[in-house]
């Protein structure tokens, strides 16, 4: 497999290096993210009271109804997708600029799965807690540095 | 996925001559991830705690037999002994020389120890008295109501129905843990169960009380018990990677502690 430079090749040099960057940037936050699955996944499989410092709550929002799809905890998706786009972002700064096109949809889906567990938290389980919190901070800033990075290639 | 473009791509692009670093990158992120997290669930199953390895070797010999008859137990429970007394007596169930002991560092506003608490109930009509259960305030600081819950126990405590007010605010979780007057509805709750409700208001903020609730945090602390509920079983911790699965070594550990007591 080679670099897909047929969309690399229509992009201006210095579009598309900054383009690039903006990728690797977001590879780096996917990173934060899939640290953070990592340890709900961990949390949630371990079932006791996560020590949550901020705001209370995690042990409710960890083993609610909601906090596993078919047995699978949430989590593991979660870290999975960050996993999915941290490679996607990797290759795709590294010149696989076609993947941008499924970075973005993933990184879209995430940001939409995140508003949903953000209501659900916030009005069915009536909880919060921190972890998710940050994961659906990081997803929301993954959104804009991929948004940002397609608006610096078309510029 | 390759397109042979000679005019322009490898200009463009930032890894020229580079086409694997992208897939060692992620083979590395993938490793270590995966490494991580068997690392994160390792010591959470061993809970973390320091403490506890010091007094292994100690109490090794002790809980060899157990450990041994407790083989089915979906993972080896850690010894622990000794540590700060806890308040004084302790809140017990069961004899004082019953051949097994069960104590749990419970805080009334987790919802994994309410979940455990049925569990406790069917071990204890089973066992009877020769089952010591003792109990432990650790009511922890993300709980915005586990202190008063805890208050309440031990105020209901000083008037004898300790037990009764533990099972009254373990059943009712659901109904105070959203507050925001969980004072009122204790107090409904000492009245139900028959209390002097001025007295059990005040002994709510009396030094007793949080004397007893301190001494117990201290125990825990000195245990590395920290999360709840933490389970000993004739002072072994009962690990698990899942509240599940801490029920049913729990359950498995304390069965067979009575059977090499009683064989």
């Amino acid at each position: 497999m080679e670099p897909d430079d047929s969309v690399a090749s229509v992009e201006p040099r210095a579009s598309g290096r900054r383009a690039a960057w903006f990728d690797a940037l977001a590879a780096a936050v996917a990173l934060v993210g899939l640290l953070d699955a990592i340890y709900l996944t961990v949390e949630h499989l371990a079932g006791r009271t996560v020590r949550c410092t901020v705001v209370a709550g995690c042990d409710k929002v960890l083993q609610s109804d909601y906090s596993s799809v078919g047995g699978i905890p949430l989590a593991a998706l979660g870290a999975l997708a960050y996993f999915a786009v941290f490679s996607l972002a990797i290759l795709s700064a590294f010149g696989y600029t076609r993947l941008r096109v499924l970075l973005t949809i993933l990184v879209a889906l995430m940001f939409a799965a995140s508003l949903w567990l953000l209501y659900l938290q916030a009005f069915v389980i009536r909880a919060f807690c921190q972890y998710c919190l940050l994961s659906a901070a990081v997803t929301t800033l993954l959104l804009i540095l991929v948004v940002a990075g397609r608006l610096f290639r078309f510029k | 996925m390759s397109k042979n473009n000679p005019t322009a791509g490898k200009r463009n692009n930032p890894s020229t001559g580079k086409s694997y670093l992208p897939f060692i990158i992620i083979g590395v992120v993938l490793l270590a991830a995966l490494g991580l997290a068997a690392m994160m669930f390792r010591s959470d199953n061993s809970g973390g705690r320091s403490s506890t390895n010091q007094n292994t070797t100690q109490n090794s010999a002790d809980s060899n037999n157990a450990s041994r008859a407790a083989s089915k137990a979906p993972r080896a429970p850690m010894t622990v002994a000794g540590g700060a007394v806890g308040a004084q007596p302790p809140h017990t169930h069961g004899d004082a020389n019953a051949p097994v002991t069960l104590e749990e560092f419970g805080d009334y506003q987790c919802p994994p120890c309410a979940a455990f608490h049925p569990e406790l109930k069917k071990m204890e009509a089973q066992y009877g008295p020769r089952l010591r259960v003792v109990f432990r305030n650790l009511p922890l600081r993300i709980h915005q109501y586990a202190g008063d819950a805890a208050r309440a126990a031990e105020a209901a405590g000083l008037q004898g129905k300790f037990w009764e007010m533990h099972d009254m605010l373990y059943e009712k979780q659901s109904e105070w843990e959203k507050g925001p007057d969980v004072r009122t509805l204790f107090a409904n709750y000492a009245r139900t169960l028959g209390l002097d409700v001025e007295r059990f208001k005040k002994d709510l903020d009396s030094s007793t009380v949080t004397q007893r609730i301190t001494a117990d945090v201290q125990r825990a602390d000195s245990l590395g018990a920290q999360g709840t509920p933490t389970i000993f079983v004739n002072g072994r911790e009962m690990g698990g990677s899942s509240m599940q699965e801490i029920i049913q070594n729990t359950r498995v550990n304390v069965d067979a502690a009575m059977n090499v007591k009683t064989r």
